[in-house]
């Protein structure tokens, strides 16, 4: 394990976090929320957690984003709030 | 309000991390678990399953009843998008159809319809983009390459990473992306609601009913070393049987589910117009 690798995601993660729960675009907001589960996988893949990896890659930041799209694509694309 | 949410957030998150500190260690030996039951499994079995990856062992064999309930949670998830979503009125109708040899796009209102089996016009969607060959073809080609991977996660599961939970959402993904690159229309002609809600229902039956059988033959639920017999093999063989015979129910759940709670929330339960 290489704390400078994992230093580096893990500060990605906790952005990628902050800011999909208080961006107004909600189509970026889903794109956020893609891109923090990638980086978690790379975290489970970095403590050797391959099949929760591998979950993680193809159920939060393949299949979760394409839900989120649609809804947006369904509804508004501005929170109200 | 804020405040109060802020707060509560604040007090639960440091509750939690207080909490995680009464933890052992991250890979500590002394742990209870690493003490008793990871030895076991990463001694035996090889020996009581011939699986060579330990985590599908332990996914579907030892806790073979908690996976089986994974699934049964993803199986209500789908339903509970069909039943909150779907709707059968049929309201105001508004088409758009675009007449393929000059590309003209025509706007027909009142419920009309062009009569189906002129092949010169071609229905689009009201909230649609322009038509694109590159991305067409290019899914064409990409997607028979996407669900061979699919199957193969699920066949290989045994010996690396993956499993049917895996395979079964790169195969749903790949039928999304089918319906994403041409569009809902095709998707649903070709994989149908019908028999996406019957594939949801019979991978949980699949999944279940090897564990009943194992009680029909005088073990216990989910024991697959029953199917010995019917299988013609040793039970040591038959428990890696039936964790593929499992794990194909598993894939073909979450497969359709994937593709119907899609379906539902693209068209607002309507499986007429998606994204």
């Amino acid at each position: 394990m290489i704390w400078q690798l994992d230093l580096a995601i893990l500060t990605i993660i906790v952005v990628a976090a902050i800011a999909a729960i208080s961006i107004k675009d909600l189509l970026g907001s889903a794109i956020l929320f893609g891109a923090y589960s990638f980086m978690m996988c790379l975290l489970w893949a970095i403590m050797g957690a391959v099949d929760v990896a591998f979950t993680e890659a193809s159920v939060g930041a393949g299949v979760s984003t394409v839900f989120f799209v649609a809804a947006v694509f369904r509804t508004t694309r501005r929170t109200k709030d | 309000m804020k405040i109060v949410g802020l707060v509560i957030v604040v007090l639960s998150g440091t509750l939690l991390l207080y909490a995680t500190s009464d933890f052992p260690g991250w890979a500590d030996p002394a742990s209870p678990a690493s003490r008793h039951v990871s030895p076991h499994y990463i001694e035996k079995s090889m020996e009581e399953t011939s699986v060579p990856n330990i985590v599908t062992a332990v996914l579907a064999d030892y806790r073979g009843f908690d996976t089986m309930f994974e699934t049964t949670v993803i199986f209500c998830g789908g339903v509970v998008c069909f039943i909150l979503l779907r709707t059968f009125k049929k309201g105001y109708e508004e088409r758009y159809y675009r007449h393929t040899p000059t590309g003209i796009t025509l706007h027909i209102k009142g419920g009309l319809k062009i009569p189906k089996r002129s092949k010169e016009f071609e229905r689009i969607d009201t909230l649609w983009t322009p038509y694109d060959l590159i991305i067409k073809t290019v899914c064409r080609f990409l997607i028979p390459f996407i669900q061979l991977f699919a199957l193969y996660v699920i066949a290989h599961g045994h010996h690396s990473p993956g499993g049917g939970f895996q395979g079964g959402v790169i195969f749903g993904a790949s039928i999304i992306l089918f319906a994403i690159s041409h569009d809902l229309r095709t998707a649903i002609k070709r994989f149908g609601e019908k028999v996406d809600g019957l594939l949801c229902t019979t991978g949980v039956f699949i999944y279940a009913g090897t564990g009943a059988l194992a009680i029909l033959m005088g073990l216990n639920f989910l024991d697959y070393s029953a199917l010995a017999t019917i299988l013609h093999v040793d039970p040591v063989t038959a428990r890696s049987h039936g964790i593929l015979i499992v794990e194909i129910g598993v894939g073909i759940a979450v497969m359709a589910t994937m593709v119907w709670i899609y379906n539902n929330i693209a068209s607002a339960g309507k499986y007429d117009e998606g994204l």
